[in-house]
């Protein structure tokens, strides 16, 4: 009773003395709340038949009508699978790639060389995807493009790679990587430099080489990195970046390349304005996504001793 | 301490050198190979290759690009949402971060929860657009700004900033009868340069780099960024329709695009080298605390 009366007065306390934060925090609530949770409400329109002009208080509600509708044909299976193996072609070829060069970088000498790499390692992070996009595009063309000159001088014919299924989904591997190598080796490095250099020293004093040296030194110093990396890499594997594959993709590739967010882009406001459809597409994504996410908090909170990813 | 150099050793070292050598180039020569395309003449790039220079500086391709009037509009739209987006998006990130870093705030969990949640669900892009439109936002320019105005990835970023100012400041100037917002205002922001110089960046270049909103909200091509018009450039085969308003067609289409391309990233490029250091200063305030 004592107790819980010194609480009150100590809460009233409080409130006294914090009411202006909430008055200051009030404009970011209302933004919060048109913009995420005014939009978590027009997921009802994920089980109606939506019309525009009827709004979202007078469409007929139709129930899991439209998720029928998405698996009756087989271009919402089509974007799913699309989904996993762009994910995975991400996580096999361009997750190991920012830790080997962030090791390799680490081992230069040259301080001022290292340093200059670093530095414009990153510099593709902060380039749009418009841009990137032009990029590909240009060293791509088949008339002007370098790749073009190239194989004009081995006596070949140069095609238009960008609108040809099969180079597709390397394209986006690649690009992903020129993108994100520099700016995911941040990370890396940082974690590299608190590797304690006394385990070094005692390496070498024990004969190791440069490569055993990494490998049982600077890897173990920084599997935990590596590990929640890859956990968070994992929670998004239906996360395909959408400005990358809007960018890259066109009719001709949407057979390997279109996404679950590209499909729900495409039904809903590209071509069919289908916006049940569209909307229970883009919910299906959200659990699953939501779910993924928190069993990957969940296992990294066990592997790092309670620091969850959030 | 200075080692022995083995002949292991320096077999490794020229191998990796060349390898750093290697991504340097793969890096800029994307951004070089435009830069030769817009200035070249298309004969050049057809039997080029991997070019290193241009034949020449032939600079019809800018003059045709600049005189288009969408382009200079497009700038202007560009600059605008970049400099007043940062703004308010600043002003609002400003103020959660720093009632989330309040540590006694009554309430305080349930915030971050409420800003956090929206991190792992969202009602997804048909119920957003549809917001949008009932708001009355859909072709406006502001449209390009406030949707998307928030990141709460950043607001966490700074509020791990405001949490590493020790607590102590806070108790001393409420003491002193400092108010919540006399201590934001007068002790916070002055100490959090670096914090709120790395932010302003991040929201600076995701507001330059943002294409895909003005595609969704904007009809009207007056109203939309550099960035969306370049993607427009690139995905229309025939670029009568987007470029050549008028019959003067003397530059190749290709060459076109290049000059738009580097346009488009020159300023990205020059203002880099001043600003990558808050970056990274970024990613590692972000570490700290996740």
């Amino acid at each position: 009773m004592m107790h819980s009366a010194a609480a009150r007065r100590n809460r009233k306390r409080l409130l006294k003395q914090y009411w202006p934060a909430y008055l200051l925090v009030l404009p970011v609530v209302i933004w919060y709340l048109t913009f995420c949770y005014a939009p978590m409400g027009g997921i009802a329109i994920a089980f109606q038949d939506y019309k525009i002009l009827k709004g979202i208080f007078r469409s007929k509600f139709i129930g899991l009508e439209n998720f029928r509708e998405m698996f009756r044909t087989p271009t919402f299976p089509r974007a799913i699978r699309n989904t996993l193996i762009i994910s995975i072609l991400n996580l096999s070829i361009g997750f190991p790639v920012p830790i080997i060069f962030a090791i390799l970088l680490n081992e230069m000498t040259q301080l001022r060389y290292k340093k200059a790499v670093q530095t414009i390692s990153y510099l593709p992070h902060f380039i749009s995807w418009s841009v990137t996009g032009g990029l590909i595009y240009m060293l791509l063309s088949p008339s002007t493009g370098a790749i073009a000159g190239v194989v004009r001088a081995m006596g070949g014919q140069p095609v238009n790679y960008i609108g040809i299924s099969k180079y597709f989904r390397s394209i986006v591997v690649v690009s992903a990587i020129w993108k994100n190598m520099g700016w995911s080796a941040i990370i890396y490095m940082s974690a590299i430099t608190g590797v304690d250099e006394q385990l070094y020293e005692a390496a070498i004093i024990d004969g190791a080489g440069r490569f055993q040296r990494i490998w049982h030194v600077t890897l173990p110093g920084i599997r935990p990195v590596i590990a929640i990396q890859l956990i968070l890499a994992v929670g998004n594997i239906l996360n395909v970046n959408f400005s990358q594959i809007f960018i890259l993709i066109n009719d001709l590739t949407l057979d390997v390349g279109e996404t679950i967010d590209y499909y729900v882009y495409r039904v809903g406001l590209g071509a069919a304005f289908d916006f049940g459809l569209a909307t229970a597409s883009g919910l299906i994504k959200s659990v699953i996504g939501f779910i993924l996410i928190v069993i990957v908090n969940a296992i990294s909170r066990k592997l790092t001793d309670g620091e969850g990813i959030w | 301490m200075r080692r022995m150099y083995t002949h292991a050793d320096k077999v490794f070292h020229s191998c990796n050198l060349t390898f750093m050598s290697l991504v340097l180039i793969l890096t800029l020569y994307p951004f070089w190979y435009v830069m030769i395309g817009s200035v070249s003449t298309m004969g050049h790039l057809i039997r080029g290759g991997f070019i290193l220079l241009p034949d020449g500086l032939h600079f019809e391709a800018y003059q045709q690009v600049f005189r288009n009037a969408l382009i200079p509009t497009a700038y202007r739209n560009t600059l605008f949402i970049t400099i007043v987006g940062t703004a308010f998006s600043m002003f609002l990130t400003i103020l959660g971060a720093y009632v989330l870093s309040l540590k006694k705030l009554p309430g305080r969990t349930f915030l971050t929860f409420f800003f956090v949640l929206t991190m792992l669900f969202s009602g997804g892009l048909i119920p957003l657009y549809l917001v949008v439109r009932s708001i009355g936002l859909l072709d406006n320019i502001w449209a390009l700004i406030i949707p998307g105005a928030m990141s709460t990835y950043n607001m966490i970023l700074l509020r791990n900033f405001f949490e590493s100012i020790p607590e102590a400041l806070f108790e001393a100037a409420s003491i002193d009868g400092e108010s919540i917002w006399g201590y934001l205002f007068r002790i916070l922001l002055p100490l959090s340069g670096a914090g709120l110089a790395t932010i302003t960046l991040f929201y600076s270049v995701s507001y330059w780099n943002a294409y895909f909103e003005s595609l969704i909200y904007i009809r009207n091509r007056d109203l939309w960024p550099m960035q969306t018009v370049l993607r427009q450039v690139l995905q229309t085969a025939q670029m009568n329709t987007m470029l050549y308003d008028d019959a003067r067609q003397t530059v190749a289409a290709e060459t076109l695009k290049d000059a738009m391309i580097v346009i488009t990233v020159v300023p990205i490029l020059m203002v880099y080298p001043f600003i990558q250091k808050y970056f990274v200063k970024g990613i590692m305030i972000g570490s700290l605390k996740g």
